[in-house]
C-alpha cells in the first residue's frame, strides 16, 4: 500500500475522469448508487443502460474493462449469499433444470447482484480515478466530520508503518525460535497484537505532541483548496442525470 | 524593549514534578542569546525531554519562568509561542505525520492562517534550505531516514522560528547523513538549542554547552573546556566515544 500517490486501486491518468475535482466525483457516485438503488428490479432493461453508462465512464477515464473486471472480484464474498436466496426463500416456485427454485428468491437475487456490481463498479472507477489523497480532501470539502477525515488520513499514512512494524516483531519472534503451529501458540500471537496496540498508541501520543507544537488546535488547517466550477459539476453529473432519466422510465413503464 | 539586549530563551528557576510525583527538574536557570548554538548535554534521566517540553508550553503548571523573546511562555499567548519555538522531535516518523512532505511542511503557517501562494513560498524555502526541494510531492516514508530527519527540521523552519530544539538530532543518522545536517544547522541563521549524548556533535556544532543532571544545571561554559573536564564528564555519567579527545578535534563551527 502507498501513501495516496501509490496504491494498487488507482490508475494513473490524466482523462478528462482523472482531472475531475474529487469532491464533484464523490458526489456523483453516491448519486448514481443511489439512483441505481432505488430503480424497481423487475426493470431488468434499466440495470443493463446503467451498465452501459458506466462503460461509457470507463472508456472516458480510459480504464481498460480488464482491469475493471479484476476489481470487481471483491464483491463475491458479499454476494454469495445472494445465490443461496432462489433455495431458500418462500412462496411460488418455478422448476428450473430439474431443480425447484423460489421466483421470489430468485427476484431477490437478481435485486442484490445486479445492484450490487453496479455500484461496486461505480466505485472501482472512483477509486482508479481518484488519488486517496484527493478523495480525502473531496471527502473533507463534502463536510464530511473533520474528524473521521483526520483519522482515514492518519490510517494512510501509518499503514505501511504498522505494518512494517508488524513484519519486525514476526522476525523478532522467528528469529528466536517460534513458530505459530497450532492453538497453543495463540497466546503469544495474541501478546505480539497487544504489543503492537500498545506501540501504535504511543506513537500516537507522540504524534500529537509533535501536531500541538506545530500550533494544531483540533482542527486540520486547510492547505489545499479544492473548488468546482459550474462546469465541472455538470460534467460529473452526467452520470447521475442519465441514471436518474432511466430511472424514472423505469417506475412509468 | 530592545531587540538586540532580548534573549532568544530565557529560564528561570524552573522547577517541575509530573502528577505521579516524580520530580524531574529542581530549579533550572539559564538563559540563550539570538543566534547563539547551544548544546544541551546530560545523562539519561537527568529532565531533558521534560525540560524541552516546557520550552513551547506542553509541560507547564510547575514553579519558574520560561521567556522566549521576550514573551512569557503561557495559556495567553500558547499560539505565538508555538509558532517562535520550533521542536524537532527524534523519531521523524513522529514529526512528519501527513500524506506528502510539501503537506507537512504547510502544516505550520497554515494552521497559524497562511494560505496561498504566500504559504507555497515558505514551503518551498523551507524545503529549499535543507536541500530537499525536489522531494516535495513525496510520501515521507518513501525517503531516507537521513531525509526524514531534514524534513523533519524543514517543517519547523517553515514557521520561521525563533529558536530551533533539537531533540537528539544526529541519533540513528550514517555519517554522510550526520555531516549533511551539520552542514545545514550551521547554515541557519536561527538561535538552535540542541538536546543531545553525541558530545562530538556537540562539539562541532555548538560553541556553548549546559550539562542538566538531576533536574538543575550543573555546568554552563565552552563545549571544549567542559569535555575536556574528565571529573565534572564522569560524575554526569557523560562519556566521550573511544579515542576522541575533544582538546585535539578540530573545530567546525
Amino acid at each position: 500500500m502507498g501513501a495516496g500517490h501509490a496504491h494498487r486501486l488507482y490508475r494513473h491518468g490524466h482523462s478528462p475522469v482523472h482531472t475531475l475535482p474529487p469532491h464533484t466525483k464523490l458526489a456523483a457516485t453516491f448519486a448514481f448508487v443511489v439512483v441505481v438503488v432505488s430503480t424497481p428490479r423487475e426493470a431488468m432493461w434499466a440495470f443493463g443502460l446503467y451498465a452501459l453508462l458506466l462503460a461509457v465512464v470507463a472508456h472516458r477515464a480510459r480504464v481498460p474493462a480488464g482491469f475493471l473486471l479484476k476489481r470487481l472480484l471483491i464483491e463475491v464474498p458479499f454476494v454469495a449469499f445472494a445465490v443461496l436466496m432462489p433455495f431458500v426463500a418462500e412462496g411460488e416456485r418455478v422448476d428450473v433444470l430439474g431443480l425447484s427454485l423460489s421466483v421470489n428468491g430468485l427476484w431477490g437475487a437478481w435485486n442484490v447482484l445486479a445492484k450490487g456490481t453496479l455500484g461496486v463498479a461505480a466505485s472501482v472507477l472512483l477509486a482508479a480515478t481518484t488519488e486517496l489523497r484527493a478523495l480525502l480532501l473531496g471527502l473533507q470539502r463534502l463536510r464530511l466530520p473533520p474528524l473521521l477525515v483526520q483519522i482515514a488520513s492518519f490510517m494512510i499514512r501509518y499503514g505501511d508503518l504498522i505494518t512494517d512494524e508488524m513484519r519486525r516483531m514476526r522476525i523478532a519472534r522467528e528469529s528466536r525460535g517460534f513458530e505459530a503451529r497450532g492453538v497453543r501458540h495463540w497466546g503469544v500471537l495474541a501478546k505480539s497484537a497487544g504489543a503492537l496496540f500498545i506501540r501504535s498508541y504511543e506513537r500516537g501520543e507522540r504524534v500529537h505532541l509533535a501536531m500541538v507544537s506545530r500550533g494544531y488546535a483540533g482542527s486540520m488547517p486547510v492547505i489545499d483548496e479544492v473548488t468546482a466550477t459550474r462546469a465541472q459539476w455538470s460534467y460529473a453529473f452526467a452520470l447521475p442525470v442519465a441514471a436518474l432519466v432511466v430511472c424514472m422510465v423505469g417506475w412509468i413503464l | 524593549m530592545d531587540p538586540v539586549s532580548t534573549a532568544s530563551l530565557e529560564v528561570s528557576g524552573l522547577a517541575f514534578a509530573y502528577p505521579d510525583g516524580h520530580q524531574a527538574l529542581f530549579g533550572v536557570d539559564f538563559s540563550i542569546a539570538r543566534g547563539e548554538r547551544v548544546a544541551l548535554l546530560g545523562p539519561n534521566g537527568a529532565g531533558k525531554t521534560t525540560l524541552v517540553l516546557h520550552l513551547n508550553g506542553i509541560l507547564g503548571g510547575g514553579t519558574g519562568a520560561v521567556t522566549v523573546a521576550g514573551l512569557p511562555v503561557g495559556k495567553r499567548h500558547m499560539a505565538e509561542i508555538r509558532r517562535k519555538v520550533g521542536i524537532v522531535f527524534q523519531d521523524p516518523d513522529d514529526q512528519l505525520f501527513m500524506p506528502t512532505v510539501r503537506e507537512d511542511v504547510a502544516f505550520g503557517p497554515a494552521a497559524a492562517g497562511m494560505k496561498g501562494a504566500e504559504l507555497e513560498e515558505r514551503v518551498d524555502r523551507a524545503l529549499a534550505q535543507v536541500g530537499m526541494a525536489e522531494f516535495k510531492d513525496r510520501p515521507p516514508h518513501h525517503l531516507s531516514f537521513g531525509q526524514r530527519r531534514r524534513v523533519a527540521v524543514a517543517t519547523v523552519l517553515a514557521m520561521e522560528p525563533e529558536i530551533l530544539v533539537l531533540d537528539e538530532p544526529s541519533s540513528n543518522l550514517d555519517p554522510a547523513s550526520r555531516r549533511e545536517l551539520a552542514d545545514i544547522l550551521r547554515s541557519l541563521d536561527v538561535t538552535v538549542l540542541m538536546v543531545t549524548h553525541d558530545l562530538p556533535y556537540a562539539l562541532e556544532l555548538c560553541p556553548r554547552a549546559l550539562i542538566l543532571s538531576d533536574g538543575v544545571i550543573a555546568a554552563d561554559g565552552r563545549t571544549g573546556e567542559l569535555l575536556a573536564d574528565e571529573t565534572l564528564m564522569r560524575a554526569h555519567r557523560l562519556e566521550l566515544p573511544f579515542g576522541f579527545d575533544p582538546r585535539t578535534a578540530t573545530m567546525g563551527a
